[in-house]
């Protein structure tokens, strides 16, 4: 038998075929992917300066982008503390204090292959502060100029070193930069030359250069940007370059869905549809366990107080009425009602955190002593105290507001309050919180349910307590403030060294609980639904959660 | 007929910059801060001051609503507050998704509908009529958002048969006619039909039932025609009031379903709408609306046009 030339090359390229086929079948049959429900309605803004929220923060900015500094989210079981990120150390001007001088981590690289330098870290702050650079982005600055209110400008020292400059001294920098995400300068010159020649104002070819950036993405993180749809999906590949080898990702690919209705939420993982969705049902919680799946929760730094009125006439002027207020709660009880999500609070923060400072005040359940309290303030069940409260019927971080509230208003009942809720739509609450409590807005209320982000020291404590954030410049709602809380905030600003600022914004957050300008309630924890083939999760004390170190078996 | 086709496209003129001026009325007096897509809850004053005069909130509303309308009257519906994206892009791109799901859940809805009804119709007054009207009744009364929930629950979580979120494994833009992606449309698709079913169920049944009550089906009869003949006869005669209904019930899901649309996360007109009102997105829900009222607006004219062609009576 003779064999054709011809026939043989054809076997040969037919095994060839073949044996492709199935090599990259075998590829894509490992390919390791993890696909994650959020509760966004849209893909958080990809490019640099994510919205939604800090949920924006925890999927399309800490996954993709990396900041000068960074939280660390490798632990559970204590607070999430400040790390080194892309500056690998930084120091305060010792004789001026309003410079900060800041050493980059060498070797770092853009998606796109170029260099983070110096030069990158002046063009990322100038897309925020500065309205002459040709870069700057009205829509970033809103999300990003208020995390970091006195940071002014930047400038190169060198090839890996720069200065950023406050407006006034300021401890509290380093805290704020974990919110200025750094994008890729190069890669955004490119999509700027890629705007049509007929676009020719300056302004409008920026403009076009973001949105083409935001559809193909390029920043340091651990993963990279590989697809997007608008409103439907975005999806990540591991960045096998990343600079740091312990979050240089093993899973291969990331798909992120908006799936803003908890229960399809929740039915899209129990069918297999996600891996990993966020704030799951609570009712669906029990059967999501029975099914196999892991729920991670932990305290976040959140917390949902009433925040009280200390204009003229309010009830709350009483200090005896605060902490009547504060010891007639069951915290159990209300988080037994939310099945078990919820964080009991004692105060802003919770006493395991540096910033906590033993307060005197002890924020716990104790009717009887709150009953006291209110009897010695001349009331009584017979002659209750009327208070006001505006609330929403829900809201971001607001958690499940008419239940709760409800729960408040039937447990005051037996310590002498008669609770008037007044229930707002969620936007128009926000904007009367801006406002103040002496706005007509208030509407009579003396207390109002906003909840807060506590992360940074500005943002959990001194816009609540300085007589500098009176409305309209900030959310001190109710007026609180005196000399004395303005001595321990300059102090707190003023320390340099961390340690001794963390004890004097513990000395400031005592002092907070001791004056409860707050019912202290509760902290969100935050909980997201897992299933069991997703390893390697830590649920930090945080709102955020790395998904680079975890792994999909 | 020319002269009334000018006449119908010169009244819609009026009527659609009386939708853009109620339109933008609407969502700039609803409270709020129409920047809270950007500003987070904890932004000052300051900076919201700053930001409302970098994207002209500052200005008049007249000025605002003037500028708007003359960049609209030019095909620019604007950008995104919360994306950046141009309310074009995002606006056609859902009408496209909307469409596919409204032409769906058309179809279902009008041959379940047409088959309810013709039962009941043939069947008057018997038990087969009652269930079938309670089938209809059930339909127009259910709250869908409520049925789409009960659907998800069943047909995804319990039996796992169909994906309960999403336009396709890899999004609607790379949307293709095959099972892996139409098992997608299939729940949101059958939810949205329940309500042009029982409009049509209802519409055919007393159709059926007036048609068989006229004097030339008792002629029919009498000539000896088939029942299967007789039938033909009814449906011809159902059919104009039957179709015009079903073109109208088109023109209702075209709108999209808010409720829907966010149940099953189906990118398509409600599901933005859902999105620009919770952002409180103003350029993106006034484009949407706009782009809405418009296919409303137009799909009227058409339908009037049609009707004069059949019956030139109603030019006079």
């Amino acid at each position: 038998m003779t064999v054709r030339p011809a026939r043989l090359l054809s076997a040969l390229i037919g095994c060839g075929l073949i044996a492709l086929t199935s090599a990259s079948g075998s590829v894509l049959a490992q390919e390791k992917v993890l696909r994650i429900g959020m509760t966004a309605a849209d893909i958080p803004r990809t490019l640099g300066q994510p919205d939604q929220g800090f949920e924006g923060n925890r999927f399309t900015g800490i996954p993709m982008y990396d900041a000068l500094t960074q939280w660390d989210l490798s632990k559970a079981d204590a607070p999430s503390v400040l790390i080194p990120g892309l500056a690998a150390s930084w120091a305060v001007d010792a004789a001026d204090k309003t410079k900060w001088v800041f050493k980059l981590r060498p070797g770092a690289k853009f998606h796109d292959g170029s260099a983070f330098d110096a030069d990158a870290v002046v063009w990322n702050v100038q897309k925020v502060l500065d309205k002459d650079a040709r870069h700057f982005d009205a829509s970033q600055v809103g999300v990003t100029a208020s995390r970091m209110p006195t940071l002014r400008s930047a400038r190169k020292i060198d090839e890996l070193t720069v200065e950023l400059t406050t407006s006034e001294p300021d401890s509290f920098l380093p805290l704020n930069l974990t919110n200025l995400f750094m994008a890729s300068p190069a890669h955004w010159e490119a999509k700027l030359k890629a705007v049509p020649a007929s676009v020719t104002d300056p302004a409008e070819r920026a403009k076009q250069a973001w949105v083409a950036f935001a559809a193909d993405a390029s920043g340091t993180g651990p993963f990279k940007m590989s697809r997007f749809v608008p409103r439907e999906r975005l999806e990540v590949v591991k960045n096998t370059a990343y600079w740091d080898p312990k979050r240089t990702p093993t899973i291969d690919k990331v798909v992120m869905l908006p799936l803003p209705e908890a229960n399809a939420r929740t039915a899209a993982l129990l069918s297999g549809q996600v891996d990993w969705i966020e704030a799951p049902a609570p009712d669906a919680i029990p059967q999501i366990k029975s099914r196999g799946f892991t729920v991670y929760s932990n305290p976040q730094p959140h917390i949902w107080p009433w925040q009280l009125s200390f204009a003229e006439g309010s009830p709350w002027l009483d200090k005896r009425v605060r902490h009547a207020a504060n010891l007639c709660i069951n915290r159990g009880e209300l988080k037994e009602l939310l099945g078990g999500m919820m964080g009991e609070a004692k105060g802003i923060v919770s006493p395991d955190h540096p910033w906590w400072g033993n307060p005197s005040f002890d924020v716990k359940f104790d009717p009887d002593a709150a009953r006291k309290l209110m009897a010695e303030a001349g009331h009584s069940a017979a002659k209750p105290l009327k208070v006001k409260v505006q609330v929403s019927a829900s809201g971001s971080g607001q958690m499940q507001p008419l239940p709760m509230n409800e729960y408040l208003q039937e447990s005051l009942r037996q310590c002498y309050f008669d609770v008037e809720l007044d229930v707002l739509e969620w936007n128009t609450l926000f904007t009367n919180w801006r406002r103040g409590a002496k706005d007509p807005s208030a509407s009579g209320a003396n207390a109002i349910n906003v909840t807060a982000a506590t992360m940074d020291p500005f943002f959990a404590m001194v816009r609540f307590v300085s007589t500098k954030t009176f409305p309209p410049v900030s959310n001190n709602w109710g007026f609180f403030g005196n000399d004395e809380f303005d001595a321990l905030i300059a102090t707190a600003r003023t320390t340099f060294e961390d340690k001794e600022r963390d004890a004097a914004l513990a000395r400031l957050h005592a002092r907070i609980v001791e004056e409860a300008p707050f019912v202290f309630v509760a902290h969100d924890v935050g909980p997201r639904a897992m299933s069991p083939k997703v390893k390697g999760v830590v649920q930090p004390k945080s709102w955020f959660i790395d998904i680079a170190p975890m792994r999909v078996e | 007929m020319i002269f009334y086709l000018l006449r119908r496209i010169v009244y819609t003129v009026p009527i659609m910059l009386g939708v853009a001026f109620f339109c933008f009325l609407l969502v700039h007096i609803s409270p709020g801060d129409p920047l809270v897509a950007i500003l987070p809850p904890d932004a000052s004053v300051e900076l919201q001051r700053q930001l409302m005069t970098l994207y002209g909130f500052d200005r008049s509303w007249p000025e605002q609503f003037f500028g708007w309308l003359w960049r609209a009257l030019q095909g620019d519906l604007g950008t995104s507050i919360a994306t950046g994206r141009p309310v074009a892009d995002e606006v056609f791109r859902a009408v496209g998704n909307t469409l596919m799901l409204a032409c769906l859940a058309t179809l279902i809805g009008f041959l379940l509908g047409s088959l309810f009804g013709f039962v009941a119709g043939y069947f008057s007054n018997s038990w087969v009529d009652r269930a079938a009207s309670a089938l209809s009744v059930l339909g127009v009364s259910v709250p869908h958002y409520w049925l789409g929930m009960v659907m998800v629950i069943v047909f995804s979580a319990w039996l796992g048969w169909l994906p309960p979120t999403g336009a396709g494994p890899g999004g609607s833009d790379q949307w293709a006619w095959d099972w892996a992606h139409i098992q997608y449309m299939v729940l949101p698709a059958v939810t949205m039909s329940v309500i042009p079913m029982g409009i049509i169920a209802r519409t055919v049944r007393a159709l059926v039932a007036d048609i068989l009550a006229q004097e030339f089906v008792v002629g029919l009869k009498a000539k000896g025609m088939t029942d299967s003949g007789i039938f033909l006869h009814v449906v011809k005669n159902a059919a104009p009031t039957a179709l015009a209904v079903m073109g109208l019930q088109l023109g209702y899901l075209l709108g999209g379903s808010i409720l829907i649309e966010t149940v099953f996360s189906w990118p398509g007109t409600g599901f933005l709408l859902n999105s620009a009102i919770f952002q409180r997105d103003l350029p993106l829900l006034q484009g949407t609306i706009l782009v809405l009222a418009m296919f409303f607006v137009l799909l009227n004219l058409l339908v009037d046009t049609l009707q004069t062609a059949i019956d030139p009576r109603i030019q006079r």
